[in-house]
């Protein structure tokens, strides 16, 4: 963690270690270098992403923390990168160091409507592309459902 | 890999799915084809969501782990093991010896059956119709452990948040032991069908063949990772429940095809095996609960806790912001993420092999939707 400090001087916004997982908040400027850094050997060669997501907060001036859990095979140990953005804010897409990274991205989309810059296909992957909403949203009930899509493709009024 | 068509004929657009028998589920496949020769390759899912991870953020922490089931539900025993995990390491909670040994069993169990059900219907997809029947049949045996134990043969809901909601049934073990020592030789049994067989070496040495580094890339894990040549179980490296204490080895390809895989899967079924009895010894009569409050309210905090799902890792990250209800639970699916892979696997080969390859990664669609 020393490390990441002298490599990116003024990048990490915050650094805790809960349940023994380290996680660490960068600004998004750093992102990709930063993950550039930490996939090569002396960055700790973290060379398996586990999972991208995001947590919303709506309350927040920047409400998505976009979540990154990675894995060093050589280390065996994980590691937590999270980096806050707001609503329509645009995201490196980190693709190009982690090519799983396309359909966990493409899920963050089409769940919380977060947008990716350079990443190769950037488009619905669970739901219907014409749907319209973003269900993990914490402004988007439980209940609620594109009415209109439901309409005209299922024929019925209502899903639930 | 030649990026245009032979003699610049046409290239075929091929639909495969969402009603396949091969797919295991409701999977569509988008194929681009040079007559039989696949040049790339779309997948389309999201047939089977229902927002898994939405219903979580509106029930309390109880009340979603049966949710959980209905994920991989041929592997419902793992998948509940995985979230009520996360949450005990959000809370902290210690537990005891015969709870943690007899998740082990069952999930051990669950492995063999998960792989099981695989084997056959991979081998079926194949053309080799005999191992569908006996591997059922020897799966009905542990479901019917699971239906003595619990009352459910495949969404069971076999753990709570903290320890154990029943104590083994008298009998447990010998069922247990029986099994081990009924399933050893059935394993022999298909291996006779199968590992010598020149069909099935045709069909499946050489195909779909994923390099470790692509392995690594496309963040593969479980069997597919290890048929790949990379040894790395979570069961091993990053140990959870009692995994430290039991003796078992972690079996790994050489050249990362569909033979390969079928390999691996065929060693662990015996690990498991291995593991079980193991574990069936170390049943000491004993508590099965560990200190749980009657609601549970962990405290404000973000865990991510992962287990070895017989398909792979399965992750939960959850963040608790001290009420009853989880703020967030993200489930990281080993199937959603081991699919991403397939469109490299089956590049530049023929189309009788997409089936081998869907087979071998062997998802569950119910865990890629959520």
């Amino acid at each position: 963690m020393e490390e990441l400090q002298t490599v990116f001087p003024g990048a990490i916004q915050e650094a805790v270690i809960y349940r023994k997982l380290p996680s660490i908040t960068f600004a998004k400027e750093f992102l990709l270098p930063a993950c550039r850094f930490l996939k090569s050997e002396e960055g700790g060669a973290y060379t398996l992403l586990t999972d991208e997501t995001a947590v919303d907060y709506p309350k927040r001036e920047k409400r998505f923390d976009i979540v990154y859990h990675l894995y060093s095979f050589r280390r065996n140990d994980r590691l937590r990168l999270k980096v806050l953005i707001g609503e329509g804010e645009p995201l490196p897409s980190v693709t190009g160091v982690w090519p799983t990274a396309n359909w966990l991205e493409r899920e963050v989309y089409d769940m919380f409507g977060v947008v990716y810059e350079g990443h190769p296909d950037l488009k619905r992957i669970l739901l219907p592309d014409e749907w319209i909403g973003h269900p993990l949203r914490k402004d988007y009930d439980i209940l609620r459902q594109d009415a209109a899509w439901v309409k005209s493709n299922l024929g019925i009024e209502s899903g639930q | 890999m030649p990026e245009t068509t032979f003699l610049d004929a046409n290239e075929l657009l091929l639909n495969m799915g969402p009603q396949h028998p091969a797919t295991h589920g409701v999977l569509r496949i988008k194929l681009k084809l040079d007559g039989e020769r696949v040049l790339g390759s779309e997948c389309v899912i999201g047939y089977l969501h229902r927002g898994v991870e939405k219903i979580a953020e509106n029930r309390t922490y109880a009340q979603f782990a049966p949710y959980t089931d209905r994920m991989d539900y041929v592997a419902a025993v793992t998948n509940g093991m995985g979230y009520i995990e996360a949450v005990e390491k959000l809370l902290a909670v210690e537990i005891p010896p015969r709870a943690q040994y007899t998740r082990m069993v069952l999930a051990e169990l669950q492995r063999l059956a998960s792989h099981l059900l695989w084997l056959g219907t991979h081998a079926l997809d194949l053309g080799a119709m005999t191992p569908v029947f006996y591997t059922f049949r020897e799966r009905e045996e542990i479901l019917k452990i699971f239906e003595k134990y619990c009352g459910a043969r495949l969404t069971t809901h076999a753990f709570r948040i903290g320890g154990l909601q029943y104590d083994l049934y008298d009998g447990f073990e010998q069922d247990c032991l029986k099994f081990c020592e009924y399933l050893l030789p059935k394993i022999d049994e298909y291996e006779q069908l199968l590992t010598k067989n020149r069909i099935w070496i045709n069909r499946t040495r050489g195909v779909g063949v994923l390099s470790p580094e692509d392995a690594v890339a496309y963040g593969v894990t479980g069997p597919v990772l290890r048929g790949s040549g990379v040894k790395w179980d979570i069961r091993k490296v990053q140990p959870y429940e009692a995994y430290d204490k039991v003796e078992f080895d972690v079996p790994i390809g050489e050249h990362g095809d569909t033979y390969d895989r079928y390999l691996v899967r065929i060693q662990e079924m015996r690990q498991s095996v291995r593991i079980i009895r193991q574990c069936v010894e170390r049943l000491a009569l004993g508590p099965i609960f560990g200190k749980v409050g009657k609601v549970i309210k962990p405290p404000a905090g973000e865990v991510y806790h992962s287990i070895e799902a017989p398909k792979g890792e399965l992750g939960y990250f959850v963040v608790s912001d001290g009420t009853v209800n989880p703020y967030r639970v993200r489930v990281r699916p080993p199937s959603f993420v081991n699919l991403q892979a397939l469109d490299t696997m089956i590049r530049g080969q023929l189309v009788a092999d997409v089936v081998a390859v869907i087979g071998t990664l062997d998802i569950v669609l119910g865990e890629v939707d959520r």
